[in-house]
Formats: C-alpha cells, sequence, structure tokens
C-alpha cells in the first residue's frame, strides 16, 4: 500500500503553495511515497518513553534588552519588491501585491 | 467563494432567542504590548509612523534574519498571567504557525501552541450586580501581522484590484489572552462579554503593559459565540466574530449574533462554523474567509528559539509588581470619593472609573470629575460615537478646566468652550482660554456699567430687590451675563446688583 | 615569480602583513584564476570584483599606514551563497531569489570583513542548500576538479571545488547535512562543521534551523583553524548561539598531536555500501593515527543508522516552513501577477516556478511530515530519533575524545548518476548526519585517494560539542604525516585545469 496518494500530494501541493503541472505530480507521486515509505522506518526505534529533541543545545532564555535598534529605510525595505511589467511592485511607500482572497475593501 | 444567499440574515427577537437557547461565549483578546521595540527585533513600535518606514530584515522576514526574543515582552507576559490568576509554565516554547498570507512577512507566525506561558486563570466580574466568573485558558505570547489596505479601482478591469501592504505592525508583541467557554450568562451575555473586555483594557492599562487603545488595535477581541437549546449540555457550533473594535461593538455583535444563530436554529437551519466580520457601520456580521476544510497550521516548536523557563524566583519578583486587584481597587475608590452607590455604579458603567480617579489625582474633587466625565464628556463621546477614554483630552486637561472654574478664572459655560477647544486640538486649556478670548471679566467698571444698564431696563424687578425680594436678583444676573457673552464671574455680578440696590 | 594561487592562506596573509605582496596583486592572482578555469569548474554564481579589490585595497593601505593586520587580513575568500552579504546578488542557487541583493550582511559576513578578509565573490550551491551534488542549481552544476564529469559534492559544491581549484584559499560553507564535509571529502580538502551554535546563523538563509551551521573549508587544517577562529562567537542576533568561548581550534591546528588521544571507530559506519577503495584509504588513515600514538577502539552507535530517515523528515519540516517566505509579495521573483490573479494564485505559479525539483520534493515532505494526524509518526518521531542519536554519542565520548568513520560512503559520482534517486542521492550524508542531528563538531580531512578510482576519500572526525579543536589536533596530525608519506600535499595530485 502506498504511504501517500496522488491526490494527497496535490494537496500538499496546494497547501505549500506550489502550482505543480499533472506531468509533475504523476512524476512527483511515486517519489515521495518511496522517500516516506524508507523514513517511516524512525517508528521502529523511537519508543514511548524517549523525549523529543526539538533543540541540538539545552539553551534556555535567551533575551534581548528592549532598545531600539536602527531600521531599514522605506526605500532600502522596498528595493528588493518584485517587478511587476518593468516595474517595482510598490505604491504609496507599500508593497504592491495582487488582490488577497476573502479580504474586503 | 461565498454562499450565492448573500441575502440579510433574519434575525431572531432577542427575548425569543432567550426563551429557547442559552449563549456560550469564548472570547480571545489580543492585546498589543506597549515595548518600545518589537517582539523579535529592535524596531519601535510607534504607532501612526510612514509606512515600511518601522521595519528591519527580521521583522520583514527577509532570507537569513533570526528572530531574538525581547525580554521585556515576557516580562509583561508573565505579568499579565499573574494578574489573571494563571499559573506561569516553568518551561514553555514559541511555536510555528505556518499559514499563507501576504500580510505575514515570513508565512508563519511565531506564537505559542501546546506550551503557552500562563494558563487556568480566572476574573471576576460584576454585571447589573451579578457577579460573574470567567476562567482563563490561556495567555500566549505571539507576533502581530502587517496592515493590508485593499485598492479597489471601478471601471476598469485590468489592475482592476489589488493590496498594498504595510508592515510597520509586523513582529509587535501580542498577548493573546483565551476564556474558557463561558456559560450560564443567559440575557447578559452581550454585557457580561462588554464587561470582561472592559475589565481586561483596566487591567492592562494598571500593568501599563499596553496602551489599550481599541480603536487602534493596540487591543482587539474576537467573539465567539454559539447557542444550545436550553437544558442542553453539548455545545452548539459557534462563529468566530473579528474585527469587534469597541467595547460598544463587543456587545452589539455577541448580541447580532446571537439574535442571527438564534432565527438560524429556530428555523431548523444550522449555524456554519466560521470566521465572521463584525462591520460596525451597518452593525452585522458578514462571513469571512471561506474556510473549505479546518486549517491545517502544522504547528511544531520554533527552532530558531530556545525555550523559556522563568525562574521562580523571576516569577515571584514580577508578582510583586502587579496593581492593585480590580475589586480592591473598586471598593478603596468607593470608600473615597463618597458617592452614593448608584453614583459609582454610573461611573463604573461608563467606563470612566480609572478616567475619574485620575482627574482626581490631577487635583479635581471627585464630584467635579465626575459631574465633567459622565456630563459634557460622555455626551460627547456619544455623539462621536468613541469610547470615553478615546476623547482628545486628559484628565489632567479636565482637572485643569475644573481648578479655572474654581478659581472663578472662567465658568461652567466657558468651561463647555474650554473642552471644545481642547477636544478640537487647540491646546492645552489655558491656551484655549486665551485664544479664545474666554476668561470671565472680573473688571468691576465694565461689570458695573453692565449691571448699571441691567437696572435701568428693568425697573420692576429693581424695585422688588430693594424691597428685599433678593432671589429676584436671578433675573437682572441672566441679562447682565446676556450682555456679557456668558463671560462674567455670575457671583460677583449677583454682588454688585445687591450692593447697587442696597439689599444684603 | 610564485604562484600566488598555490599559497596557504597563513603564507598569503604573512607575505601581505610583511609587505612582500599586495593584497590587491593576490586579490587580482585569484580573479585571473577565475577566469582561467571557472568556465570548466562553475564554482562561482557571482564575482564581486570591485568589492574584493576595494577591501584589498584597504588592507594595503592600512600596512602603509602601518597598522595592526589581523592573522588572515588580505587573504581572498569564497562565500556560499546562501549568505546575506549587502548589496550583492544572494541567490541560494534558487531562480526565485533571482536579482535580490540583501539589504544587510550575515554576521559571518560581517565578521570577515571585520578581519580584512577579501571577498572573491558567492559560490554554487544546492538550491537551498539542499543536495550532495550541486547539481541542483538553478545556475547548473558544479563540477569537481579532479573530474570534471564526475560532481564536486554538494550542497556546497563551490565552495569546496573554489577551493581545490586554487580559485580561492578559503571559502566558507554551510552544513546541514554534510554539506561542507561531504565536498570536502570528494574534492580532497579540509572541511569543518563547527559545534552547532559556535557560529551565527545570523543572515544565513536557513534550510533546517535546528541543523545548519556555518564553517570554513580550505586546503590546510591550519588555514581552517585560522577561518575558524575569525568567525566563530557568540552573536546576540542568533538566539540558538553559544555564549562561551571559542575553543582554540588554532593552538591545536598547530599543536598537530594525537599522542593519547583515544579515538573510536563507529562500528556502524562501514562495510556494506561502503566502496572498498574508500574503506581502505579510511583504515590506512586510522591506522596512522595509531602510529603517531593516538590510542584506537571500536565503538558502538547504534543509532547512527537512522540518523538518514530522521534527517530526511527533519529537515524537510523545518524547510517547509522556512521556504514559505518565499511567496513573491515583498523579493525575488514574481510570477503571474496579471492584475486578475489573486495573491493565492501568483504565489503558486512563483512557487512552481522558483523552485527546483528537489525543493519541491522536501518541502512537501515536511508539509506532509508536519499535518495534523502524521505529526507524531513522522516528525514526532524523528526528534526521539535525534535524542537517542544524542545519546550515541554522550556514551560514546564517555569512552573516547573523537569518533571517527569515512566521511562518504563512496568518492565523487558522476553527474547526472543519481539525479533521479532521491534515495541514492540521500545515502552519501549518512556518516555525516549524526552530527547534525546532535550538534556536536566534526570535520573532513584528505585522506589519500581510493585506489579503485583514483579520486580523493575523506576521514570524518567528530567531537563532542564545543570540543571543536580536537577535530583539528586530528586533522593537522594526519595532515603532517599523509604530506609527510605522500611528498606534498593531496591536492597537488590533481590535474592541471
Ligand atoms: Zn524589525
Amino acid at each position: 500500500m502506498p504511504a501517500i496518494s496522488r491526490d494527497e500530494v496535490a494537496h500538499l501541493a496546494r497547501l505549500a503553495r506550489i502550482d505543480l503541472s499533472d506531468d509533475e505530480l504523476n512524476h512527483l507521486a511515486p517519489q515521495l511515497d518511496v522517500i516516506l515509505q524508507s523514513v517511516a522506518q524512525v517508528s521502529e526505534v523511537a519508543a514511548q518513553d524517549i523525549p523529543p529533541t526539538s533543540h541540538p543545545l539545552p539553551l534556555t532564555n535567551v533575551f534581548r534588552q528592549d532598545e531600539i535598534r536602527p531600521c531599514l529605510s522605506a526605500e532600502e525595505a522596498l528595493a528588493g519588491a518584485p517587478i511587476v511589467d518593468g516595474a517595482q511592485a510598490v505604491e504609496d511607500e507599500r508593497f504592491r501585491v495582487p488582490r488577497i482572497l476573502g479580504e474586503e475593501a | 467563494m461565498s454562499t450565492p444567499a448573500a441575502t440579510v440574515p433574519d434575525l431572531l427577537d432577542y427575548d425569543e432567542v432567550l426563551e429557547r437557547f442559552d449563549p456560550v461565549l469564548g472570547l480571545e483578546v489580543h492585546v498589543e504590548l506597549n515595548t518600545l521595540t518589537k517582539m523579535f527585533c529592535g524596531c519601535p513600535t510607534e504607532f501612526g509612523a510612514p509606512p515600511n518606514s518601522q521595519v528591519c530584515p527580521i521583522c520583514l522576514g527577509m532570507p537569513g534574519s533570526l528572530p531574538v526574543v525581547n525580554g521585556k515582552a515576557v516580562e509583561s507576559a508573565i505579568r499579565i498571567g499573574l494578574a489573571l490568576g494563571c499559573d506561569i509554565a516553568e518551561w514553555c516554547r514559541f511555536a510555528r504557525k505556518n499559514y499563507f498570507y501576504p500580510d505575514m512577512p515570513k508565512n508563519f507566525q511565531i506564537s505559542q501552541y501546546d506550551e503557552p506561558i500562563a494558563i487556568s486563570g480566572e476574573v471576576e466580574l460584576e454585571v447589573e450586580g451579578q457577579t460573574f466568573k470567567i476562567g482563563i485558558e490561556r495567555a500566549h505570547m505571539e507576533e502581530d501581522t502587517g496592515k493590508s489596505t485593499h485598492v479597489g479601482v471601478t471601471g476598469r478591469i485590468h489592475g482592476a484590484e489589488y493590496s498594498i501592504v504595510d508592515y510597520n505592525r509586523a513582529g509587535i508583541p501580542l498577548i493573546e489572552i483565551v476564556t474558557k467557554p463561558i456559560e450560564g450568562t443567559g440575557a447578559l451575555a452581550p454585557q457580561v462579554a462588554r464587561a470582561y473586555v472592559a475589565h481586561l483594557r483596566d487591567l492592562m492599562r494598571a500593568l501599563d503593559v499596553s496602551d489599550v487603545r481599541m480603536e487602534q488595535g493596540s487591543l482587539r477581541c474576537d467573539a465567539n459565540v454559539s447557542l444550545r437549546p436550553l437544558g442542553e449540555t453539548a455545545y452548539g457550533l459557534r462563529t468566530e466574530t473579528k474585527n469587534v473594535n469597541s467595547l460598544r461593538s463587543v456587545e452589539r455583535a455577541v448580541r447580532y449574533e446571537m439574535c442571527r444563530q438564534g432565527a438560524l436554529l429556530a428555523a431548523g437551519g444550522k449555524v456554519m462554523q466560521e470566521t465572521r466580520h463584525w462591520h460596525e457601520d451597518t452593525g452585522i456580521t458578514t462571513p469571512g474567509r471561506s474556510k473549505e476544510q479546518a486549517e491545517d497550521y502544522r504547528y511544531f516548536p520554533e527552532p530558531d528559539l530556545v525555550p523559556v523557563a522563568p525562574s521562580r524566583k523571576w516569577v515571584e519578583e514580577l508578582g510583586t509588581t502587579l496593581p492593585e486587584p480590580p475589586a480592591q481597587h473598586r471598593k478603596r475608590l468607593f470608600e473615597a470619593w463618597g458617592f452614593t452607590e448608584m453614583e459609582f455604579r454610573d461611573v463604573i458603567g461608563a467606563g470612566a472609573l480609572l478616567l475619574v480617579e485620575a482627574t482626581v489625582a490631577a487635583g479635581a474633587t471627585p464630584a467635579a470629575a465626575r459631574k465633567w466625565w459622565l456630563g459634557e464628556l460622555a455626551r460627547r463621546a456619544k455623539e462621536t460615537e468613541v469610547e470615553l477614554d478615546a476623547l482628545s483630552i486628559t484628565p489632567a486637561q479636565v482637572a485643569e478646566i475644573q481648578a479655572l472654574v474654581d478659581a472663578g478664572k472662567i465658568n461652567d459655560k466657558l468651561a463647555r468652550e474650554v473642552f471644545d477647544g481642547v477636544l478640537a486640538g487647540e491646546g492645552s486649556p489655558e491656551e484655549v482660554v486665551a485664544a479664545r478670548g474666554l476668561a470671565v471679566v472680573s473688571d468691576d467698571s465694565a461689570l458695573g456699567a453692565a449691571v448699571d444698564r441691567a437696572i435701568e431696563a428693568n425697573p420692576d424687578v429693581a424695585e422688588k430687590i430693594r424691597g428685599g425680594k433678593v432671589a429676584a436678583a436671578g433675573a437682572l444676573i441672566g441679562a447682565v451675563m446676556k450682555e456679557m457673552r456668558g463671560q462674567a464671574d455670575a457671583g460677583r455680578v449677583r454682588e454688585l446688583i445687591l450692593e447697587r440696590l442696597g439689599a444684603e | 615569480m610564485t604562484d600566488l594561487t598555490k599559497l596557504t592562506a597563513a603564507e598569503t596573509a604573512r607575505l601581505i602583513r610583511d609587505g612582500e605582496v599586495s593584497a590587491v596583486d593576490v586579490a587580482q592572482a585569484h580573479f585571473d584564476r577565475i577566469a582561467k578555469v571557472d568556465d570548466r569548474i562553475h564554482a562561482f554564481l557571482h564575482l564581486d570584483t570591485e568589492g574584493a579589490l576595494g577591501a584589498a585595497r584597504r588592507v594595503d593601505e592600512k600596512r602603509a599606514a602601518g597598522e595592526e593586520l589581523g592573522p588572515l587580513a588580505g587573504v581572498p575568500l569564497a562565500l556560499k551563497d546562501v549568505l546575506a552579504m549587502k548589496d550583492v546578488p544572494t541567490t541560494c542557487g534558487s531562480k526565485i531569489l533571482e536579482g535580490w541583493r540583501p539589504p544587510y550582511d550575515a554576521t559571518v559576513v560581517q565578521r570577515l570583513r571585520d578581519a580584512d578578509l577579501v571577498i572573491l565573490g558567492k559560490t554554487n550551491m544546492d538550491e537551498f542548500a539542499m543536495g550532495s551534488s550541486t547539481e541542483n542549481s538553478a545556475y547548473g552544476p558544479t563540477r569537481n576538479p579532479w573530474d570534471t564529469d564526475r560532481i564536486p559534492g554538494g550542497s556546497g559544491g563551490g565552495s569546496a571545488a573554489s577551493v581545490a581549484a586554487y580559485q580561492a584559499p578559503l571559502a566558507i560553507g554551510t552544513d546541514t547535512g554534510g554539506s561542507i564535509r561531504q565536498p570536502a571529502a570528494v574534492t580532497g580538502t579540509v572541511g569543518v562543521k563547527p559545534t552547532y551554535g559556535g557560529v551565527s546563523r545570523y543572515g544565513l538563509v536557513a534550510f533546517s534551523s535546528s541543523l545548519d551551521q556555518v564553517g570554513p573549508c580550505a586546503r590546510t587544517v591550519l588555514d581552517a583553524a585560522l577561518l575558524h577562529s575569525v568567525i566563530a562567537g557568540h552573536d546576540p542576533f542568533d538566539s540558538t548561539s553559544i555564549d562561551q568561548p571559542v575553543p582554540p581550534v588554532v593552538e591545536a591546528a598547530r599543536a598537530a598531536d594525537v599522542r593519547g588521544l583515544r579515538v573510536g571507530v563507529v562500528k556502524e559506519l562501514g562495510g556494506e555500501g561502503f566502496q572498498p577503495g574508500v574503506e581502505q584509504r579510511f583504515n590506512e588513515a586510522v591506522a596512522l593515527l595509531t602510529e603517531l600514538g593516538a590510542e584506537v577502539v571500536e565503538v558502538s552507535c547504534p543509532h547512527f543508522v537512522y540518523g538518514l530517515p530522521a534527517y530526511y523528515l527533519i529537515a524537510p519540516s523545518e524547510c517547509s516552513s522556512n521556504l514559505a517566505r518565499f511567496d513573491a509579495m515583498r523579493y525575488g521573483l514574481r510570477v503571474g501577477d496579471d492584475g486578475i490573479r489573486s495573491a493565492e494564485e501568483v504565489m503558486s505559479l512563483t512557487r512552481e516556478a522558483g523552485f527546483g525539483a528537489e525543493v519541491k520534493r522536501r518541502i512537501m515532505i515536511g508539509a506532509y511530515a508536519l499535518s495534523s494526524g502524521y505529526y507524531e509518526a513522522y516528525y514526532g518521531q524523528a526528534q526521539k530519533v535525534r535524542t537517542l542519536i544524542t545519546r550515541d554519542f554522550a556514551r560514546a565520548f564517555e569512552q573516547v575524545d573523537v569518533l571517527v568513520s569515512p566521511t562518504t560512503p563512496t568518492t565523487a559520482f558522476r553527474i547526472g548518476e543519481r539525479v533521479d534517486d532521491p534515495l541514492a542521492m540521500y545515502k552519501a550524508d549518512l556518516c555525516t548526519i549524526p552530527s547534525n542531528l546532535a550538534g556536536n563538531a566534526s570535520a573532513s580531512f584528505p585522506c589519500g585517494l581510493s585506489p579503485d578510482d583514483g579520486l580523493p576519500v575523506g576521514l570524518h572526525v567528530m567531537a563532542p560539542v564545543m570540543a571543536d579543536d580536537r577535530l583539528y589536533r586530528v586533522g593537522a596530525a594526519l595532515e603532517a604525516a599523509s604530506v609527510q608519506r605522500w611528498g606534498h600535499p593531496l591536492l597537488e595530485e590533481a590535474p592541471e585545469l
């Protein structure tokens, strides 16, 4: 039984915002399946009483002082904005982005 | 996308809702902290700066940048947790909440998931003489998003719609406070919701951890509302109403949702579990982002940050910095001010407790402070549909105006004009008095001339006063005040009249 | 006249300090070398000629003004294109970042500048450091100077190849599962992955935040140590940075002494799947260490074999989140914005066009492993394996001072050979991954050419957290003895380019 179906891969692609073509889906789905079957080995060893490690080092409480640091200027912040139709997608010192679904006027 | 039935929904009469259903609330309040800098970077948090002028590689989520926790924000989170009666976690972590949205620079929000910094608290509220205990599920730390503005250009097809995004707000520290389900409020559900938010607002202000300006978004409430048939114990499907930006709206939105859901359920329909938006202007809620399926946020521990493990010593130290508990605070003020219970309750109901307190602290008598905030200023707040504390006048300025009255420099009538000036941004009370030429005339020669004219014009009244009917002086005082366009010290006018007419 | 590109970094710095050569001449010699050979190697994605010559000029001016120069002042360096460098293109080998010029410097870049190194340019890499061959670069593969039909390792193939091809004496790499060490092994160079937290990650474009680490690439052990000490040390901009003194790596490299050092050979990292020539050279290196006075024993780390599957869950999970920011809104590529499509559609089209196949594979594996319902079985389990591997290391380091294994199971494979077989590709990192999962220090040092194909083999040395100096003790001792045995550094056997 495959670990992951083509439909699930399509769902993951949507979740990850990647507009996969059908060809890619056909190609990727069996690859992901092989990889997932292989990595599933982790379940062989890790017993209940083993604590998970999320950080390789046991550091805690790393804080910074509440002190203002220099910002970028708006110009610097916007300098990397993507190019659309030969011009930077910037308007009114803001990033110009395509319409956002569900957002109201 | 949205359902085709975009008609205005039916509403069930409020009393009918209560005859058949029992409301259950859940309130999620976001408090923007008033730290100088953002949650994970050193950018300032000042409200109203030019767009994208308070950003850096970190809060813009630029490749390679890393977050570092603002220690002051953790301190505020702990103090808030303690003030809400919560347990402070001995060890907790940040987690990433993954979802794509253009106003979120990294497309994940650094938040806390199953390990919040504060859990299991309780607050007590008094609403219309009844006491309600609101359970606090948790309070956790997270970062705010940027702000997108929808730009719609009508009459053009190409480029007709887009958004522009300002990331100044992105990364501002937020504390999200989540209640346990609030049951047993019945008809008072909307007021309880309002009172709860007002309580948090006052608490945050007393803790000095936030500006708590609802109209600026530094205090935001998402209201979860569900109904269940009377006698049922299982919860009904709930809606989450966002964009509720004033205390009044909290109350209205809860009430609206109760009536809307009531109508649906009464007609045999179902409530959709969804996010809804509150519209202040029309007083309705509309469905928000459609959710085909529950979002899968793929939370996992934030690998770029290390766990937060507040020492017990630190927590204890912060515990000593907490303000007086609200109930005790109210009791103390009630005893100090000498108001009747009714008067005191009115002050609380108007959300003016802290304002009156601050005005008294600035030198006014409790009665005077109460008079202005509940009278003149409450009227203006209502007219402009803002909260009292959103008026652009400070308690110190109110006290200053009262001091001018007490010193005889202005009278109550002129004081109202001074309020006009201060609220219009013309400067301090003194400056308004000077600029508008509002000082009362206490120059006896000018007043005397006006008094003489009044006596001359009203011989019969003058005669009565001469005859000992001192009470009749009011008519002459009125005439003088009218001539002086109100800018006279009425007490002095009275003295002059009685003096001239030989009455005592 | 000496060929300035053949000098070690230490020698170069000394000549510049002594005024025997100018930093500008050194930089120019390297640009000339790059111009001569990089069309065949393709180690560089971008050259910052102006910036480098400016930096070199400042070094010469400082010297002229009698200012004291640091131990690597004026030495050219190649920077992996995954580190942010202000105003210089930073692509991470991806189309999605084409044209992006960061408005800030990575901490490592800042430290390199402060130490007066001369950054020649940005080196090629597997896209977002995902790969073991540099074939996943959107800008074409880098080739191995030993055999240009073969891969230079990955993801930092560009950095390793630039050093091996004498285009730079030093390079900066990053290592998430072996991306410094595996390229070092297959190019016959030195590559060190410092202790996690030893070098700041600020400005390193994250692949897998809990595994990524910046480190030095060099031709000699001392050069690597000198560079290590320049870039290492606490950084308040990286919460995972260790606030402790840098281990004495330069002293260790100079001491080159393994007498009495207890060396553990990891039983599980060898045997089946390992190229016989690789094992032969590895065994010889271990024998040499014994000759030099080390005490060698066999050690078992039973969970290391689970490192690979754990890694291929943890790294994709973190990357699926880290790479979410590449969404066409604020920087980089934007595809399909016709004024009608929604932001969501433009994001999806851009990510489809901007990411290569391996990046997409990993993002989706990660999204899957973190999904509700699968989290415990995949990500949660992988984190437990991480604990087990850390415990294996802890037990082993109770018995020995360092652990050793071959760096890679095989020598450099041919370009194209494993492109469409992800699992085969992933095996290249079998020996290197455990150190990333546990966060300890490790390195690869040249230990000869495999007799079966004449290609370089690396000795992998693993040391406990913040005991990075032990790596250099082993590496330097091995290097001195090997060079004596061979009569010259290994790289001199590489074909002329
Ligand atoms: Zn910032």
